[in-house]
């Protein structure tokens, strides 16, 4: 499974935990599943439609900054992170 | 069209143009005088529009009658916000990685219900003449309700401080959204705290009581800005039939055609956005200011409008970046060893949300392997004009506070700057603060490059001079990109790419096209497209062009170089796969006879099967980080609190450097951007937020008489998802040089300057309050 670091202020909805296995082949499967262990934070994820990531938002998997965000695949031992998005100048 | 493979190297390959530094192909354009920026397009009928703007910094606009200038003679229509659809205050992705709260954009444009800075502009005019614009920007009557302003994070912050958009989202909320608008219903507190992150990592008590040695420290840097010489300026033709045409100076002609349309509520296909030359951006011009005023003024008069603005426009209206106060604590054991970090970053947004915290924070010690840490982030809205990037935007002012801690820290320990940094240097994969594992790049290649130097090896001698080092993190970024290539029945081809050419884009995307297919680079005739001429290319920013952008021609190139073969097959009468192509020439794998150049089979293109066009279109990953180490000397006149910069070198990971002249050109650029930062730049405020420095004269940038030569060093260590190995270059000069001045003034004086500017008066204040103990 992969594993899920938790920002800091929406710990609070995972009673606490930085991280969490989940599973999931996609950011999009990842997030489904996070939300039936921890119900409500796929709003704080997700926009509106709840097809995208919240604008400003920006997914690290392994490292990398995910292009793709919610369509981006995910291994089995991926690491994933939500980050403020940075922008340049 | 081929597809993105991730991890091709080619860069310890020889190459033929990739690495050389060709005359640029707009260089005869831009020394004569030819070459159209902003404001040098012209239409029969042309209008002029000037915009009148705010003389308070917190106003209510309880209402504004523009009857008078409307019928000035010669005026042909008056704009204000109200002349446009009120946009919508949610985040949004304009569905091809743009992301913006457009409704705070729309409102920075044009002010809606609230003057929020001292030149927000009001409303606007256009008229058969510029001063008979401004003449008529006169004539508007505006009734305000001055209010009292906040000028800076830390009075924002206060619990009675006045409060400037009464719904912004309060900060109790989890989420990682950056601040927006509530609905009317919906409780809130009142707050100028825009938002507030953090980031934890492994137990940073435990670390601190774990430190033989700690620092602390608080650092203050003030707003400046990013002082290109061309003021923004744009014409626009909304024609009779629908089609609007907008000619500016942008960092991307796609965010000013999707921006226009969304604040006028238009179609996207119903806008063409034309990039002109730019005289500069750094950031600032990956935002609208001018585009959809002129837009909607030629709408309302049926004519083009120009609308160009003045230096003191630029000042007062368009974004600096922000002004920060940092503090950071630093804990190391007696041996070296990094081993506790706790951070505060107060950033100032300007009138809106969205200063650039998020990458000040995720930067400030990116470059180094430090296992406990909690750092926290604050966005603070203060009535100044809103904060627009400028170069590595953020990171700067975080690496002031982080680099002269290093310093001190260093100093502790007994322990010489840079091998202090050597020895806590994040490797490929150690965890950061922030969370994700360091990626790889040449950060200890590019200390030892400095290391080995002749200016880190060549003893500082002489009274009051003392010599100062810094490194600077900066994430790169990538993005959607798109190239067009065509081929001429001369053999040349035509490139079309999607980025403004801010840093000499047009040669080194013609590099890529060049080396790829092994012609002359003057062969690669290159332009920068228009909206409808080629496909959606992000922001000419991030230090993403070469990366990105080079993908696409890369890509487009390899298409070009597999229809060739196909031609010569055809022509053979024998299967592509026996065809063999090496430097721009044709040949049967085998069969010694036949052999064909590019430029004779592009003669032949048309009766072996029509035009030989390419496209590409990529959205790359792994742009990787940058990173920079500075060395500067400096002498301090102790009479008059000058700074002199006797010598500076700065050294940087290039992945592997396309077109070395410009990636030294960027290098230079960033270092001397950072030591106006450094030593003279600031926006100096009135107790009512009115700027009293809105000129050249009075905000002090460098010139040449000021600075040495920019030694500059190159380091080569490809980037393996990159072709030819590229990095991003354009950022992370900037990101050092503050400190490293500051460490070097320190080396001369023995005074710690933790407040920019280290300006003269500065200087002499530290300098008498230490005689003084």
């Amino acid at each position: 499974m992969a594993e899920v670091w938790i920002p800091p202020k929406l710990q609070q909805l995972t009673d606490g935990k930085q991280q969490i296995q989940v599973e999931g082949t996609t950011v999009r499967r990842l997030i489904n599943n996070l939300e039936l262990l921890h119900p409500g934070i796929k709003d704080f994820l997700c926009d509106e439609m709840q097809e995208d990531l919240v604008p400003g938002l920006a997914v690290i998997i392994d490292g990398e900054v995910s292009l793709l965000g919610m369509l981006d695949k995910v291994k089995e031992d991926s690491e994933v992170h939500f980050l403020p998005a940075i922008g340049g100048g | 069209m081929l597809e993105y493979k991730p991890n091709t190297v080619l860069s310890n390959e020889e190459f033929d143009t990739v690495g050389s530094s060709p005359i640029r192909h707009d260089g005869a354009d831009k020394v004569t005088g030819r070459a159209k920026y902003g404001a040098d397009t012209n239409l029969p009928g042309m209008l002029y529009g000037k915009i009148l703007r705010s003389p308070h910094a917190h106003a209510v606009i309880k209402s504004v009658d523009t009857s008078a200038a409307q019928a000035h003679p010669g005026v042909h229509a008056v704009i204000t916000s109200a002349d446009w659809p009120e946009t919508s205050m949610k985040l949004v992705d304009l569905a091809e990685g743009s992301i913006h709260n457009l409704g705070f954009l729309s409102m920075n444009v044009l002010a809606r219900g609230k003057a929020l800075y001292k030149g927000h502009a009001i409303a606007a005019v256009a008229a058969v003449s510029a001063h008979v614009a401004e003449e008529a920007t006169k004539l508007i009557k505006v009734d305000y309700e001055v209010l009292k302003p906040v000028l800076t994070a830390i009075d924002g912050m206060k619990p009675d401080a006045p409060i400037l958009h009464e719904r912004l989202a309060s900060v109790a909320s989890p989420a990682l959204r950056p601040g927006g608008l509530l609905e009317d219903n919906a409780d809130s507190l009142r707050t100028n705290i825009a938002n507030e992150f953090e980031f934890n990592l492994g137990d940073v008590e435990q670390g601190f009581k774990d430190a033989d040695v700690i620092v602390e420290k608080t650092t203050t840097t003030q707003a400046v800005h990013q002082g290109y010489i061309e003021p923004q300026a744009a014409v626009a033709e909304w024609t009779a039939d629908g089609k609007l045409t907008i000619f500016s100076s942008s960092q991307g002609q796609f965010t000013v055609r999707d921006h226009t349309a969304r604040f006028l509520g238009i179609p996207v296909g119903q806008v063409k956005a034309v990039p002109m030359e730019i005289g500069g951006g750094f950031g600032a011009k990956g935002i609208t200011y001018v585009e959809p005023i002129a837009a909607l003024l030629s709408q309302k008069s049926g004519r083009p409008v120009k609308v160009q603005l003045s230096r003191i426009e630029v000042f007062e209206g368009t974004g600096p970046t922000s002004g920060t106060q940092i503090s950071v604590k630093l804990g190391a054991t007696k041996d070296g060893k990094l081993i506790a970090a706790e951070a505060e970053l107060i950033y100032e947004a300007g009138a809106f949300p969205g200063s650039p915290v998020g990458a000040g924070i995720q930067c400030m010690m990116g470059q180094y392997d430090i296992p406990n840490g909690h750092l926290k982030a604050i966005d603070v809205v203060v009535n100044r004009p809103k904060a627009a990037a400028y170069r590595a935007p953020g990171a700067p002012a975080s690496a002031f506070c982080m680099e002269t801690a290093m310093d001190e820290l260093a100093e502790k320990l007994g322990i010489e700057a840079l091998e202090f940094r050597l020895m806590n240097i994040a490797s490929e994969g150690v965890r950061r603060v922030t969370g994700p594992m360091t990626p790889f790049v040449g950060y200890t290649e590019t200390l030892q490059a400095v290391k080995d130097h002749q200016h880190y090896n060549t003893k500082l001698e002489g009274k009051k001079r003392g010599r100062g080092l810094a490194t600077g993190w900066w994430a790169n970024n990538s993005g959607p990109a798109s190239a067009l290539l065509v081929v001429n029945s001369d053999g040349t081809v035509s490139l079309t790419e999607g980025s403004p050419d801010i840093g000499g884009s047009r040669a080194a995307m013609a590099m890529h096209v060049a080396e790829v297919l092994g012609l002359p680079i003057t062969d690669i005739k290159p332009q920068v497209g228009d909206t409808d001429s080629i496909g959606f290319t992000s922001n000419t920013g991030g230090s993403s062009v070469t990366f990105k952008t080079g993908w696409a021609c890369y890509n487009a190139a390899q298409s070009v170089k597999q229809q060739m073969v196909e031609r010569a097959a055809k022509i053979w009468e024998i299967p592509d796969t026996d065809v063999e192509y090496k430097e721009a020439v044709l040949q049967h794998i085998s069969d010694p006879e036949l052999k064909l150049n590019f430029k004779q089979i592009a003669a032949r293109m048309i009766p072996t099967g029509g035009p030989i066009v390419a496209s590409a279109g990529v959205n790359p990953p792994g742009p990787g980080p940058s990173i920079a180490v500075h060395l500067v000397d400096v002498e301090v006149d102790t009479d008059t609190g000058k700074v002199e910069i006797l010598r500076y070198t700065a050294a940087q990971d290039a992945g592997k450097a396309i077109h070395p002249a410009y990636v030294e050109g960027q290098i230079q650029g960033g270092a001397v951007q950072g030591i106006g930062w450094a030593l003279n730049e600031e926006y100096v405020y009135d107790d009512e937020g009115a700027l009293l420095n809105s000129s050249f004269l009075d905000y002090r940038m460098p010139t040449s008489l000021d600075l040495p030569m920019i030694d500059t060093i190159i380091v080569e260590v490809a980037n393996p998802a990159h072709p030819y190995g590229v990095r991003g270059v354009g950022e992370v000069p900037i990101v050092p040089p503050m400190a490293a001045i500051s460490n070097a003034i320190y080396d001369a004086i023995g005074i710690r300057m933790n407040d920019l500017p280290m300006s003269p008066d500065k200087i002499l204040e530290a300098l008498w309050a230490e005689e003084g103990k």
